[in-house]
């Protein structure tokens, strides 16, 4: 049996990428609701909340505690595993990743110190202040960390000499062709998984008649923002889209299933891609639609996947898939937020049980759909690392055997199993106990920041008896 | 067209990010390899508040050392992490559990002894694996073309599971002193007793390392004996280091053993350079060999020297927060 290196290493890129991507995406949609929660109490002093406040702050500290443990991870991948990779685009994206950590990284730990535990310790205008230095250090590594991976997706800015990539510019570098819509894209995508998080766990303790009025306010909160960024995202997502026909059309290609170049392409709704055969099974689909969305005439060219060799083609049915579990989504998070205006100018959307249920279950709908949407962008762009000019193959580890590969893919899993399955559990355990805790926990005053996790008083092991009881209520008082 | 010689810059910049490093982490992960040992549950709840506040931002240095060898000297960093793979896999994994340790210990009650482990287990191998990166930079990397082409485990070696053993004494060292500084009572009696013993140790490991090294490399022996009028300078430097350490648990000074363990640690660190210059990647490379483009080392060079003194005063501004004694019931529950 042979173990190949290269297929081991992009699974466990692909794994602990994937990993480290589900903490940032709400960490940085989280921060921005915390700073403006933090606004909202320093102006107008109702303790509400400072109440919602200091509870999603206990998760941000979770999350972000987990997000920075699973980072530390992602700096050195590209050295162990693609190490030609790493030579070859060292002059731009190491310091690309160097600025990252110098004006992100550390800004975001100092003030997370401040934000978690100086609440008593610094006046509240200072304590404000870090709540929106911890946010823009969020937006500030995104700005960063997608330059770098919109760079791979579009190159610019850069010449290639001896094998080796030199800037030639770094504004066109930094803000090359997919940029913009990327960082829009993945800015609204933060702010809908914040905003169906918050909005699902209060939908949560309305349903079980907990804090109703901090939650309610929180809730309203929550729909307003969702009925402006969700519809949002379909509109930055279909210009993103436009970009990548132009610049990465066989992309495109994989996301519509489209296999010849042609005109009147319909848009598949369902469809069994079949690599082998290059050809389809089962289709269903919108006759003309694709043409119309992709080009805005209903008899445009769309590119199809024949027009480069079968081994030019990225894995097809993973690409077309993910991208209709993606958009699929996000029009249901369109449904969602239309139908809270609905029942909001009814009067009675905190009472809508069925409603609330809903948005319980929509809460994990934002990371299902950030994962899928990053697999589009990441596997549509395969055989090329950077597009176009590198491959997968020729950017991995010369030195690596597969048998080296699979004991650290193994040893990745089976860390992060342990260590995460941990912290979900208590993060649960911090959503059971709510708000209500909070005036309790504000009497240990002799807390010490900087570490994140800390923040949340919160015993680790359920109490016999008071986790189940908690859990079996909402479960049965469910629906009708 | 080239004004300055970067690559010498940079080899300043990163020399000082990983001295950075070692200190700022080498006593946190050195409180952490003591926890095993410490008299009492209390105590350790102490010792874990001691640090605490700041290994988060100590482990930042880290961060930025990979990232700025990227940037600085990419060749360094893609041979020396495929070379050392298992390695880093076993020093990224022990700084994982050891990182959420902080976080869980004190909010479990009946598992709290797993997390003890999670702690002390992950800083224990965090802190070898470094140790032994540092015997096999002193070894050396069998490359080709720019590219790692030994073995997934030739960096494991008896001499550099000495260094790795080297290390974690070095680390407990830099925990002991930290913790006399820190810390107050019963605590502090028992970081007072262990720090004899501990720099024996370490006295004892780095003499067989430092007797060992010109057999292990012959570039060091000739470098070494053929200066030898300024050379012995640094070891002598070290071992009053000791000395100063000795005498200071001796008359029991509070903030001196500390002071006088990084200067261990530093006079060290110049050894091994002095011993390396200007080779950074052993035995073929140097380091502008390893250099990238002088546009990109330029590039990130001004925003740091605009922003490294506003991270440093963060850094400051966190220890000034925190200073003085930690007491036991002082943390949080
Ligand atoms: C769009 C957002 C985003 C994306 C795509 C990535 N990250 Fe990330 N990363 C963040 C947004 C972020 C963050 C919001 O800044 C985090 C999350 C939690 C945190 O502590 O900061 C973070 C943490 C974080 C840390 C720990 C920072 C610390 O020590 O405080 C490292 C080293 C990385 N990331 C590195 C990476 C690498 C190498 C990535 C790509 C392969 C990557 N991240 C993708
Ligand atoms: C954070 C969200 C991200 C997710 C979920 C993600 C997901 C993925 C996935 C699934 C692959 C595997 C594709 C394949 O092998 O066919 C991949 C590959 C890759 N991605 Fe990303 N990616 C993310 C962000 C980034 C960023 C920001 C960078 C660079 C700065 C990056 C660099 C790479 C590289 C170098 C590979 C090649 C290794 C491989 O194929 O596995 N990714 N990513
Ligand atoms: C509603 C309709 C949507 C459309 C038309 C759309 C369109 C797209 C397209 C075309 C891409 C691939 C771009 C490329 O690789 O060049 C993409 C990627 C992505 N999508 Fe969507 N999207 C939609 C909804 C969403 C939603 C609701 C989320 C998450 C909450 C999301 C998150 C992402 C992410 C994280 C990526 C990968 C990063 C990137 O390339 O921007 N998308 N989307």
């Amino acid at each position: 049996m042979e173990l190949d290196p290269l297929i081991l290493s992009r699974i466990q890129f692909a794994f602990v990428v994937s990993f480290h991507a589900i903490f940032p995406v709400f960490t940085i949609g989280l921060a921005s609701y915390i700073a403006v929660l933090e606004g909202l109490a320093f102006k107008t002093r109702n303790p509400v909340w400072v109440k919602l406040s200091s509870f999603w702050t206990k998760v941000f500290a979770v999350v972000f505690g987990m997000g920075v443990v699973s980072g530390i991870v992602m700096s050195f991948q590209f050295g162990t595993n693609w190490s030609n990779f790493s030579q070859a685009t060292a002059n731009f994206l190491g310091p690309v990743l160097s600025y990252e950590v110098i004006t992100a990284f550390f800004l975001e730990a100092a003030f997370l110190g401040v934000l978690l535990f100086g609440r008593n310790k610094v006046p509240p205008g200072v304590h404000l202040f870090a709540a929106i230095m911890v946010a823009t250090g969020t937006f500030i590594s995104s700005f960063w960390i997608l330059a770098a991976n919109s760079w791979m997706q579009t190159p610019a800015g850069i010449e290639l000499r001896d094998g080796v990539f030199h800037v030639v510019s770094w504004s066109q570098a930094l803000f090359n062709p997919s940029f913009p819509y990327r960082f829009l894209h993945m800015a609204l995508a933060s702010f809908l998984t914040g905003g169906f998080v918050v909005a699902g766990v209060s939908a949560w303790y309305l349903l079980r008649g907990r804090e109703v009025e901090a939650n309610r306010k929180a809730l309203s909160m929550c729909l307003w923002l969702l009925l402006f960024i969700a519809p949002a995202q379909l509109v930055v997502g279909d210009f993103h889209g436009l970009n990548t026909l132009e610049h990465q059309p066989m992309k495109v290609a994989a996301m519509e299933g489209n296999w010849e170049t042609s005109r009147n392409v319909p848009l598949l709704l369902f469809a069994i891609p079949d690599q082998a055969n290059q050809t389809n099974h089962f289709e269903i689909g919108i006759p003309s639609l694709a043409s119309f969305v992709l080009t805005h005439d209903w008899d445009g060219e769309v590119p199809g996947l024949n027009e480069v060799a079968v081994e030019e083609q990225p894995p097809v049915a993973i690409v077309f898939w993910s991208f209709r579990i993606m958009v699929g989504l996000g029009m249901l998070m369109i449904l969602f937020a239309l139908t809270g205006l609905l029942l909001r100018a009814k009067g009675r959307y905190y009472q809508a049980r069925w409603y609330l249920q809903g948005l319980r279950f929509m809460s994990i709908a934002p990371f299902i759909a950030v994962l899928t949407g990053w697999f589009v962008t990441e596997v549509g762009r395969s055989p090329w690392l950077v597009y176009g000019m590198m491959t997968h193959a020729e950017s991995v580890t010369p030195s690596l055997t597969g048998a080296m590969a699979l004991f650290t893919l193994i040893g990745y899993i089976v860390v992060y199993a342990l260590v995460f399955s941990a912290g979900v559990y208590y993060l649960m355990r911090v959503l059971y106990v709510g708000l209500e805790d909070d005036e309790k926990d504000e009497e240990h005053g002799a807390d010490r920041p900087a570490r994140p996790l800390s923040a949340a008083h919160v015993p680790f092991e359920i109490e016999p008896g008071e986790g189940s009881v908690n859990h079996a209520k909402p479960l049965n008082q469910g629906g009708h | 067209m080239e004004l300055f010689d970067l690559a010498l810059i940079w080899a300043f910049i990163i020399g000082f990010g990983i001295i950075m490093y070692v200190l700022m982490d080498g006593f946190d992960l050195g409180v952490g390899i003591l926890f095993p040992f410490a008299p009492s549950e209390q105590d350790r709840d102490t010792m874990m508040n001691s640090v605490a506040p700041v290994w988060d931002g100590n482990e930042t240095w880290l961060v930025l050392g990979g990232a700025g060898l990227l940037a600085a000297f990419p060749l360094v960093y893609s041979i020396i992490l495929p070379a050392l793979y298992i390695g880093v896999f076993l020093l990224l994994a022990g700084l994982i559990f050891r990182g959420v340790a902080f976080e869980f210990r004190f909010k479990a009650r009946t598992s709290r002894y797993l997390w003890n482990w999670s702690f002390a287990g992950g800083s224990t191998v965090a802190a070898f694996a470094q140790g032994a990166v540092v015997g096999a930079y002193i070894q050396g990397f069998e490359t080709a073309n720019g590219a790692y082409v030994g073995g997934a485990l030739d960096w494991l070696t008896p001499f550099t599971v000495l260094t790795g053993f080297g290390l974690l004494a070095g680390y407990a060292l830099l925990g002991s002193t930290w913790l006399i500084m820190k810390t107050e009572g019963r605590l502090q009696d028992w970081a007072y007793r262990i720090t004899t013993p501990l720099l024996a140790a370490v006295l004892v490991i780095f003499a067989i390392i430092s007797v060992w090294t010109p057999f292990v490399d012959d570039m060091v022996r000739e470098r070494w004996f053929s200066n030898l009028t300024v050379i012995w300078i640094l070891p002598a430097l070290t071992l009053l280091c000791a000395f100063q350490i000795w005498r200071s648990v001796r008359y029991r000074f509070e903030g001196m053993p500390f002071v006088a363990t990084m200067g261990l640690f530093i006079t060290t660190y110049l050894g091994l350079i002095v011993s390396r210059w200007p080779y950074v990647v052993p035995p073929n490379y140097t380091l502008w060999d390893a250099s990238s483009a002088y546009e990109s080392q330029l590039f990130l060079l001004i925003g740091l020297l605009f922003v490294i003194p506003i991270v440093l005063a963060y850094t400051a501004w966190t220890y000034w927060v925190f200073r003085g004694k930690v007491r036991a019931g002082e943390g949080y529950h």
